[in-house]
């Protein structure tokens, strides 16, 4: 079933409303333990998922856009992503786990090596949600490069420039990580005893790339990772960003409010694709939806998202804030497949409680309709998106 | 002796590679990389009640001339991320990780390091090392190089503002009470100032105080400066002192110094790398060292070996014969790279060669084979269970880190063989004291730094 739809999960704290901490299933004071993750990702397994990302920034959570925030109302502190996801890698099996790693102020070789042991650890099912950081109090927890600060500020056209160059600087970093995957042939440790040789150096490369923000030379320290290149995907919601994307991802990860908006964004992904030549197989597009599902014989979404909107602060999102039942969402879900998305990435509202619903009724809706599958058929994340497996190493002769 | 009780030997397990100990040519050698070797190995420490699991960390592949260095294992994954994967297949174990001290910034190793101590219910330890080269740093951005004294006072601050971000959250700092809406208890949680040479960074730290407060710190170094950043800092020290009378010089050089700092001999451990060949008897232990020996120090791993400390190109000598009659070259580029350089100085340590082989009549194969690091513990499981309690009793050193020269099950019968034995002595414990690293260790939980209460009320 190759035509089916794709279904991801979106981790973030208690969920994605910031009153979800307060619900009675909730387990804040859990957050920061292993088997709160370990918990919500075997539910998004059991009920087939293809990958959870999990969210991160070097930064507090704040309800400002370009600082921290004075409340004490809302989940504040996380866990580095990566490690949450390599935690969680050995206990569970099939799921694609895709963290987010900030590129702005982390090395190129960390992160290269850091996704490629994801990798190893979970056995091929390793994935990178790359983010940027435009903010100036992440730059000042570095203290080592100039940011423009608090002179400039979203809707200054400064601002703009600055976006830029941090996307710029982003694609770089990502070819950089790319490359380094690379770096190893996939045949490169050949143990031959006859002649002494552990490797082959002829099938180690140097990459030497040299750029406007960094240079760096490789080989990687780590051999080539299992899917050789795990799955890279962003999060887009303009043109600069579509454009990293469509020159360094697999996956894009949209934000469309509903069908004429989600037409307008494959159109602008595909120029995107176009402006950059992209090459290789086609960027992945799924739109991301924030998720309150109904409660069988309980109280409605809709309750549910007033009621909670009414106790701190009301969710505001990028995304569409979908509220019904199952099978509405799979209606939904169902139209974006129509349109040409390869899939959804849910952002449950409550995680303990919409999480289980997406794995459970969703999932069942979506298979009853024959848009999902009833097991797992890839062992790698990238065979579970229907990406090319074995991709060769770029360096390999030909 | 008979005045004290027994001191515990304190034990750490490391997966050998990216190195000429380990064989890969051996029948039972595994992967270097696969995940299932690391957690082969942690879980088998962890049955034999090893202090931690121990992961070291290279930056740079090896290379000779330029070139990739062929002849040994090369290759290994990122320390974090095997750490907090182990977490997930270990209960006890603490989890040890190599961090340089020099390519990566504070702010983001205190956020992993710390994030692992929560994601391994406080099994979390940091071992600083300060090696770089020109050759390290063309992978990173800020480049090659920081003189040898540089680095330490980078590391120290490094050390200094990560325990400070550690420091950041109080440890009631989350309330999460749901029916008052309290998530947090002071909208300051996590706000941090830190101002010296190498860093002027200010802001929020992201992750809450974790169950150790400050995850242990180890390191590894021996020079001056090394051995005080140590002494004033480190609760561990992984050193490569493992005989007797080595170990002692160091163990009271440290102790010492540590005085000067003010902290008590307990305060910190001192733990040499040391591997170990195990037979029936005396004689066959030392036979099958002497084995693996041979298909340790093959003709190219030995004329590197020696070209490291000539810097020199010396493959045209051959191994069976005389040492190079040419001095060593210093102000030549490096000729090997990618390898921390262990001996002090580079004539001295030729001369002290020279000397040895003409009184022993030594080829560079010989000299090779006392030189370079060997098992320190040879022998039947009794006798190394002896060797070792002695050292650690007579104060050789608190404890040892093992490795083992096969991949990964190698360590098997360290744990069946030796370990009870050590156990029935007195000196080994039978069972986990605690969950978190630190407490096994019987080091004090640190209290978090009063002067952080400043910064709360001055933002
Ligand atoms: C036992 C031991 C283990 C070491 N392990 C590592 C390692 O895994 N990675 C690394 O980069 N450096 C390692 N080093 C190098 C040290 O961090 C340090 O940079 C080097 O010894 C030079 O410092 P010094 O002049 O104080 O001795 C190790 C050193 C010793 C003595």
């Amino acid at each position: 079933m190759s035509s089916r739809l794709r279904i991801g999960v979106a981790l973030d704290g208690a969920g994605w409303h910031p009153a979800a901490w307060r619900e009675p299933s909730s387990r804040p004071a859990e957050l920061f333990s292993p088997d709160y993750w370990v918990d919500l990702v075997r539910i998004a397994e059991e009920g087939l998922l293809d990958f959870a990302t999990i969210e991160d920034s070097l930064a507090l959570q704040s309800s400002e856009r370009s600082g921290p925030d004075d409340r004490t109302d809302e989940v504040r502190g996380r866990l580095d992503a990566l490690l949450i996801a390599a935690r969680v890698s050995p206990a569970t099996s099939h799921i694609g786990l895709i963290p987010t790693v900030t590129t702005t102020h982390t090395e190129p070789f960390h992160v290269s090596k850091a996704v490629a042991t994801l990798d190893y650890t979970s056995e091929g099912r390793a994935g990178w949600q790359v983010k940027v950081s435009g903010r100036a109090d992440e730059a000042a927890h570095f203290g080592r490069r100039e940011h423009p600060g608090t002179e400039v500020s979203w809707g200054d056209p400064a601002f703009d420039v600055l976006v830029a160059e941090l996307f710029d600087e982003a694609a770089d970093a990502v070819e950089v990580v790319r490359r380094l995957w690379d770096s190893w042939e996939d045949d490169a440790e050949i143990r031959d005893v006859a002649t002494d040789r552990f490797l082959d150096a002829d099938k180690v490369h140097e990459i030497d790339f040299e750029g406007r923000w960094f240079s760096v030379r490789g080989p990687s320290i780590t051999p080539r990772p299992p899917q050789g290149q795990p799955v890279v995907a962003a999060l887009a919601h303009a043109e600069v960003p579509y454009r990293l994307a469509a020159r360094a991802a697999d996956v894009v990860f949209v934000t469309p409010t509903d069908a004429a908006h989600a037409r307008a964004i494959l159109d602008d992904v595909g120029a995107a694709a176009t402006a950059v030549s992209r090459e290789g197989s086609p960027l992945q597009v799924f739109a991301d939806i924030v998720v309150f599902l109904d409660e069988r014989d309980g109280e409605s979404a809709a309750d549910r998202l007033r009621r909670l909107d009414a106790v701190g602060r009301p969710l505001t999102s990028d995304a569409r804030i979908f509220t019904g039942s199952a099978s509405e969402l799979a209606d939904v879900i169902a139209e974006f497949g129509a349109l040409g998305y390869d899939g959804v990435r849910l952002r449950p509202g409550v995680l303990t409680d919409d999480l289980p619903r997406i794995a459970g009724d969703l999932g069942a809706e979506l298979r009853a309709r024959g848009l999902f599958h009833d097991a797992y058929e890839a062992d790698t994340l990238r065979g579970l998106l229907g990406l090319p497996e074995n991709i060769p190493s770029r360096y390999a002769a030909v | 002796m008979t005045t004290r009780s027994r001191k515990q030997i304190i034990l750490a397990a490391y997966v050998g590679g990216v190195n000429e100990h380990t064989l890969w040519e051996h029948p039972d050698a595994g992967s270097q990389i696969d995940f299932s070797t690391f957690r082969h190995v942690a879980q088998t420490a962890e049955r034999g009640r090893f202090d931690y699991f121990f992961l070291a960390e290279g930056l740079a592949l090896r290379a000779r001339a330029g070139r990739i260095f062929e002849h040994d294992i090369a290759g290994r994954p990122d320390t974090l991320p095997v750490l907090a994967a182990l977490a997930a297949v270990t209960s006890h174990i603490g989890l040890v990780g190599t961090l340089n001290a020099t390519f990566n910034e504070p702010y983001e190793l205190a956020r992993q390091i710390a994030s692992l101590d929560h994601l391994s219910g406080g099994r979390a330890g940091w071992n600083v090392v300060t090696s770089f080269d020109a050759f390290t740093g063309a992978n990173f951005r800020r480049g090659g190089f920081l003189p040898h004294s540089e680095r330490y006072v980078r590391a120290e601050e490094t050390v200094a503002t990560i325990r400070r971000l550690w420091d950041s959250w109080a440890e009631d700092a989350i309330v999460a009470d749901k029916a008052s809406g309290e998530f947090l208890a002071d909208a300051d949680a996590g706000a941090f100032v830190q101002t010296s040479s190498q860093f002027d960074i200010a802001g929020r730290f992201t992750v809450p105080r974790s169950p150790q407060g400050r995850p242990v710190i180890v390191q590894a170094g021996v020079s001056p400066q090394g051995r005080d950043f140590a002494a004033s800092t480190a609760d561990a020290i992984f050193s490569p002192y493992a005989t007797l009378a080595e170990g002692k010089a160091f163990y009271a050089d440290i102790k010492e110094r540590a005085a000067r700092f003010g902290r008590g001999p307990e305060e910190i451990k001192i733990l040499p790398a040391a591997g170990f060949v195990l037979g029936d008897s005396q004689t066959d232990a030392e036979e099958k060292a002497r084995h693996i020996r041979e298909q340790q120090l093959t003709d190219k791993t030995i004329q590197v070996t020696f070209e490291q400390v000539w810097n020199r190109d010396l493959s045209a000598y051959d191994p069976d014969g005389p040492l190079p009659d040419i001095d060593p070259d210093p102000e030549a580029a490096p000729i090997i790279q990618g390898r921390a350089f262990v001996f002090q100085d580079r004539f001295e340590t030729v001369r002290k060669w020279r000397e040895l082989a003409d009184e022993r009549g030594l080829t560079l194969r010989g000299l090779a084979h006392e030189v370079s690091g060997k098992a320190a513990y040879v022998g039947t499981a009794a006798q190394i269970a002896d060797q070792l309690d002695a050292f650690v009793q007579e104060d050789g050193g608190d404890g040892v880190v093992i490795g083992s020269h096969i991949v990964p099950a190698g360590l098997d019968e360290f744990v069946d063989q030796v370990v009870p034995l050590l156990q029935e002595r007195g000196s080994l414990r039978t069972d986990y004291e605690s969950t978190t690293l630190r407490d096994n260790l019987g080091l004090p939980v640190p209290a978090r730094d009063a002067e952080l209460a400043g910064i709360e009320a001055v933002r």
